[in-house]
């Protein structure tokens, strides 16, 4: 075990990856030289170890890099490309939503696009809306794309590894607010399965669910109880599709209740998809009405008390709690 | 080609635009050290003066500019207000999107600077658009869409080129190649190191310009705007110049030959044109200081009025997503 940052964490897996698989490269804007001289940046001197050949600085071409992506793996590559900010996640849409995610379909299961990108997400920078805007419904919603959101720098790096060595294409968003925070990290190569979630805390009167930079919030706010003598299980979701339905279903029958966090607008939100599958499949067991924290249905605003006003508060996960446990 | 005479209160105009946009965003520079008071990051055209006065010169009060995330020069030279452009930059309620916006989307529709886009490339879409509109409408107005040599690698871009010479849209495009594209120069992201030369692919005329001298760029855009607005369709600008500040206000340039910038400094367009008129006669040294001094107290003014602004509401977040319904 070492203590490091997720972003060093990151930047371990990639490292470990390029050196066991000469299949591995890793492309995108600046993933090479970078403006940013930080050790704590996923690609930081990947570009010293391991050269231009497998580090490839690209145009600010987002279409061509998931296309890049989308061509190399099925030659049988395993291409890590990187997508600077989420938002721009839709200029490369149609190579992720419509090849990516159903070539493998349309070839009868005969291809395989075993690709990983790495999306960087977060709100709290006072950019605004065209760099803060979490995205992951979309790609949820789209088949054939497996999503992973590591909280911790433990399962960054393992949910990395996984992703990289994964069949199918996995989009991977990291939180950048997370990239400095550090944790205990194992050394070499471990896999934290995807499809698996990870039951942070146990308590009896309610399930929280959460992912990414959002299960920070839900701790805060669930903390905030114990004075109240409130109890409750936290989930971090990890891996967003396929979904760990197995471990949500049964916290849920046990608590009887459900909080879903998260960054992104309520509207349609992921959470809204969670919510459905307790109500669908936990229904008799549910003591009280399923409650979403999230963000408002508009886009994240540059100034800074519209931002914070935009972003979910540990004081709006606790109430939240108080209101499914009031019922 | 020589060039077009430029009158002296022209002239004098152009270098007093150039010097308010500098010291403009010199203060943005030194708010920067003031913790807590610029949100965001800061992206700053010093050393892009020219460009955007030499372009904007040209333009007539009903065209259009689309910019993008290095906004600040386009839009002082257009006329948009120092202070609500202080404001907004702020994150202050005053701004010209109320604190929506920040520094990176500043959009001033009073000056019909009416789209302004932080995702790379995705403005000339948008002036293509504003193009057809004033085709459609004939307003005998032009658009004119700044983007970056990086932004030039963007399909987005290609589609629009496309498209707008297909349709003969009065669409100027002007590429502010400005040797780096974030930590990437123009050999690592781009095919070609001429990037005027696409106007050939896109049959539209593609002229390269001294991007530092102020004169050049303006007869050059005169001369392309009456050819857009000529209804023969659009034209591409490629203006030389050089990015003075590295990306962005926490870029230390890392990556970038001493050397270079150094020999960009010596070709710092605010100081060769200063030079020029003064020599030339075109305007005194008592002139000159008091451009300067007027220029100075233009910004401190706005940076007064921003600091005396309210932040927005909190949950004014929520207002501006659609049009109320008394206003439909
Ligand atoms: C679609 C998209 N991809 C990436 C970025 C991140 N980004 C911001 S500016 C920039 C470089 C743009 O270079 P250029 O077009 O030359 O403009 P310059 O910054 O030099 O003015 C990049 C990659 C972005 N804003 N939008
Ligand atoms: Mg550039």
């Amino acid at each position: 075990m070492a203590e490091m940052s997720m972003g060093q964490a990151l930047n371990t897996a990639l490292t470990l990856a390029m050196q066991g698989d000469d299949r591995v490269f890793l492309a995108g804007e600046g993933v090479g030289v970078s403006i940013h001289q930080d050790p704590n940046m996923p690609t930081h001197g990947l570009l010293e170890k391991f050269g231009p050949q497998r580090i490839k600085d690209t145009p600010v071409s987002e279409a061509a890099i998931a296309g890049l992506a989308v061509g190399a793996s099925v030659m049988g590559l395993r291409p890590v490309v990187e997508i600077m900010f989420f938002p721009f996640i839709t200029l490369a849409s149609d190579m992720l939503v419509n090849h990516a995610g159903k070539l493998r379909y349309l070839s009868g299961g005969k291809s395989s696009f075993p690709l990983t990108v790495r999306v960087k997400a977060g709100i709290g920078f006072g950019a605004g809306c065209q760099h803060s805007h979490n995205l992951e419904a979309w790609i949820a919603h789209s088949p054939g794309l497996k999503l992973v959101w590591p909280s911790t720098p433990h399962d960054a790096k393992g949910l990395l590894l996984s992703a990289i060595f994964d069949p199918d294409p996995v989009i991977m968003v990291e939180d950048m607010m997370l990239y400095w925070m550090k944790g205990e990290v194992p050394e070499g190569d471990y896999r934290i399965p995807i499809g698996q979630a990870r039951l942070v805390a146990e308590g009896t009167d309610c399930t929280v669910v959460a992912y990414g930079a959002a299960l920070y919030t839900a701790l805060k706010g669930v903390k905030a109880l114990a004075a109240e003598g409130i109890t409750c299980d936290i989930i971090d979701l990890r891996s967003l599709v396929p979904l760990d339905k197995a471990c949500l279903l049964s916290s849920v029958r046990k608590t009887g209740r459900l909080v879903v966090v998260h960054e992104a607008n309520r509207f349609c939100g992921y959470g809204a998809e969670l919510a459905a599958i307790a109500a669908e499949e936990a229904f008799r067991d549910l003591k009280g009405p399923i409650q979403r924290v999230a963000a408002p249905q508009i886009p994240v605003p540059g100034s800074p008390p519209q931002e914070q006003f935009y972003k979910p508060s540990a004081e709006s996960v606790a109430a939240a709690i108080r209101a499914a446990i009031r019922g | 080609m020589a060039l077009q005479p430029i009158p002296a209160d022209m002239q004098q105009h152009l270098l007093a635009q150039m010097v308010l946009i500098r010291r403009f965003e010199e203060k943005i520079i030194n708010l920067c050290q003031k913790e807590g008071c610029l949100p965001g990051m800061q992206i700053l055209a010093v050393g892009q003066e020219a460009v955007a006065v030499g372009i904007v010169a040209a333009l007539e009060p009903n065209d259009i500019i689309v910019s993008n995330h290095r906004s600040h020069g386009h839009l002082l030279a257009r006329g948009a207000n120092p202070d609500a452009l202080m404001a907004e930059i702020m994150g202050k309620v005053s701004g010209v999107g109320h604190g929506k916006a920040g520094t990176l989307h500043l959009s001033v529709p009073e000056v019909n600077a009416l789209m302004t886009s932080t995702v790379v490339g995705a403005g000339p879409p948008m002036a293509a658009g504003a193009a057809f509109a004033q085709q459609y409408c004939a307003t005998g107005g032009v658009t004119a869409v700044f983007f970056g040599d990086g932004a030039a690698a963007e399909g987005s871009v290609h589609e629009a080129m496309n498209l707008a010479s297909l349709w003969k849209l009065p669409l100027l495009f002007v590429c502010e190649n400005n040797c780096w594209a974030g930590a990437q120069k123009p050999s690592q992201h781009c095919s070609t190191q001429d990037i005027s030369k696409r106007g050939e692919a896109y049959d539209m005329p593609g002229v390269r310009v001294d991007g530092n001298d102020v004169e050049q760029v303006y007869d050059l855009a005169r001369r392309m705007i009456a050819h857009c607005r000529s209804g023969q369709g659009p034209a591409l600008i490629e203006a030389k110049t050089y990015r003075m500040r590295g990306h962005g206000e926490k870029d230390r340039q890392h990556y970038v030959d001493k050397s270079e910038i150094e020999y960009w400094a010596k070709l710092c367009p605010v100081a060769r044109y200063r030079q020029k008129l003064l020599s030339g006669g075109v305007i005194s040294e008592t002139q000159l200081l008091k451009m300067e001094r007027q220029a100075i107290e233009r910004v401190e003014a706005a940076v007064a009025f921003a600091e005396k602004s309210a932040y927005p509401p909190p949950e004014s977040a929520l207002s501006d997503v659609w049009t109320a319904p008394e206003n439909a």
